[in-house]
């Protein structure tokens, strides 16, 4: 059994088509957003590993 | 009747647009206070828990300067020294300032509650409220003591350095607390004084706007007069060392004298640009040799044992 698959047929564009600024503005973005939230959880995992397993057990 | 929904273009805001919000100037200041709160408190404090805190209190800041940019940006519009802001410039906007500002604000505080400790916590949470509300929101626009009163937000970061590795307040970061809280007037009036027309134009009552030219000059040096033997509070109260102390002192008299000069001065503003100037390496100076006090103090215990 053979199944066709049509490569080159195009769906129109619907909604909003981000100008190549645009989207080199996002994609910087997106990138600063995941190394802050990997530096947040690096910093929990070393903090944990300074405090000990109780970290959050502790007077405040 | 039909009712068009204006839809906001995708955003070009560059990650530097975010960075600028968050005036990294004002906070590279923050974070060297907090530092020395930090480092001069008593007791030892892990450099992982130290570091936590310092990155939580610069993020703070940067908060409380993105909020700061979200409702100042019509002031922001009509100042030449900020048109160049990103909302201003139509780079972001305001609702982006905004969601950005109380993420940071948020995150820093439940972070440094976290992996500090509640006290500085707390204190991070006043510093940012009352830089957003009390000075932005209301004291800015109505008051020509806006920064005199102001001033408390940017004074308090060694004092959440200190309970940070305390957790608790003591006199001597207080006295820290009043030092920046009498040097941010004369800084502040001292810029203003050159750039009254600005300020006017943007609606903003600042003390020459005002009061005037001559009365802002007498406040100035009124200002300064309490702030050289403040100080040197530090090593006259036995908190600091002579090296700290011959500083105050020499530093300090300079601030007078350059005070003095502009007082008499009365017109032109050469002198008010020097203490301008003079005024960040003052407040620098005093910083930086509590640090290399408490430093040798700490290095030198360390060779006698």
């Amino acid at each position: 059994m053979t199944v066709n698959v049509v490569m080159n047929e195009q769906k129109p564009v619907t909604g909003i088509k981000l100008t190549e600024q645009q989207q080199r503005a996002r994609r910087a973005r997106s990138i600063a957003i995941a190394v802050s939230l990997g530096v947040l959880v690096v910093l929990f995992y070393i903090v944990t590993l300074v405090k000990g397993p109780g970290v959050l057990i502790r007077p405040l | 009747m039909s009712v068009t929904l204006a839809r906001a273009e995708p955003s070009i805001a560059s990650v530097g647009d975010y960075i600028e919000l968050m005036k990294p100037r004002v906070m590279s200041l923050v974070v060297f206070t907090a530092f020395v709160g930090l480092l001069i408190a008593p007791g030892h404090v892990h450099p992982v828990i130290g570091l936590t805190a310092l990155l939580c209190i610069a993020v703070g800041a940067g908060a409380a300067g993105a909020l700061n940019m979200w409702y100042d940006a019509d002031i922001d519009a009509r100042m030449t020294r900020t048109a160049a802001r990103p909302i201003p410039a139509g780079r972001l906007l305001p609702g982006e300032a905004l969601a950005f500002g109380l993420t940071l604000a948020i995150g820093a505080v439940v972070v440094l509650g976290l992996l500090v400790n509640a006290v500085a916590a707390a204190l991070l949470a006043v510093t940012i409220a009352f830089y957003v509300v009390v000075y932005t929101m209301w004291l800015k626009r109505t008051t020509p003591l806006n920064i005199v009163i102001g001033g408390a937000a940017g004074a308090l970061p060694p004092l959440i350095g200190w309970t940070a590795a305390t957790g608790s307040v003591a006199i001597e970061p207080v006295l820290l607390f009043l030092i920046i809280f009498f040097w941010t007037p004369p800084h502040f009036w001292a810029l203003s004084l050159y750039r009254t027309e600005d300020y006017a134009r943007a609606g903003i009552p600042m003390l020459p706007v005002v009061a005037g030219d001559q009365e802002t000059r007498r406040q100035i040096l009124l200002y300064t007069l309490v702030l050289a033997p403040l100080g040197a509070a530090p090593w006259i109260l036995g908190y600091a060392g002579l090296a700290y102390g011959v500083v105050a002192l020499v530093t300090g008299s300079a601030m007078i004298a350059l005070a003095l000069r502009v007082h008499v001065e009365r017109h032109g503003h050469v002198a008010s640009k020097q203490l301008f100037g003079f005024s960040i390496l003052y407040l620098f100076l005093l910083f930086a040799m509590l640090l290399v006090d408490r430093m040798s103090a700490g290095l030198f215990g360390h060779l006698a044992a």
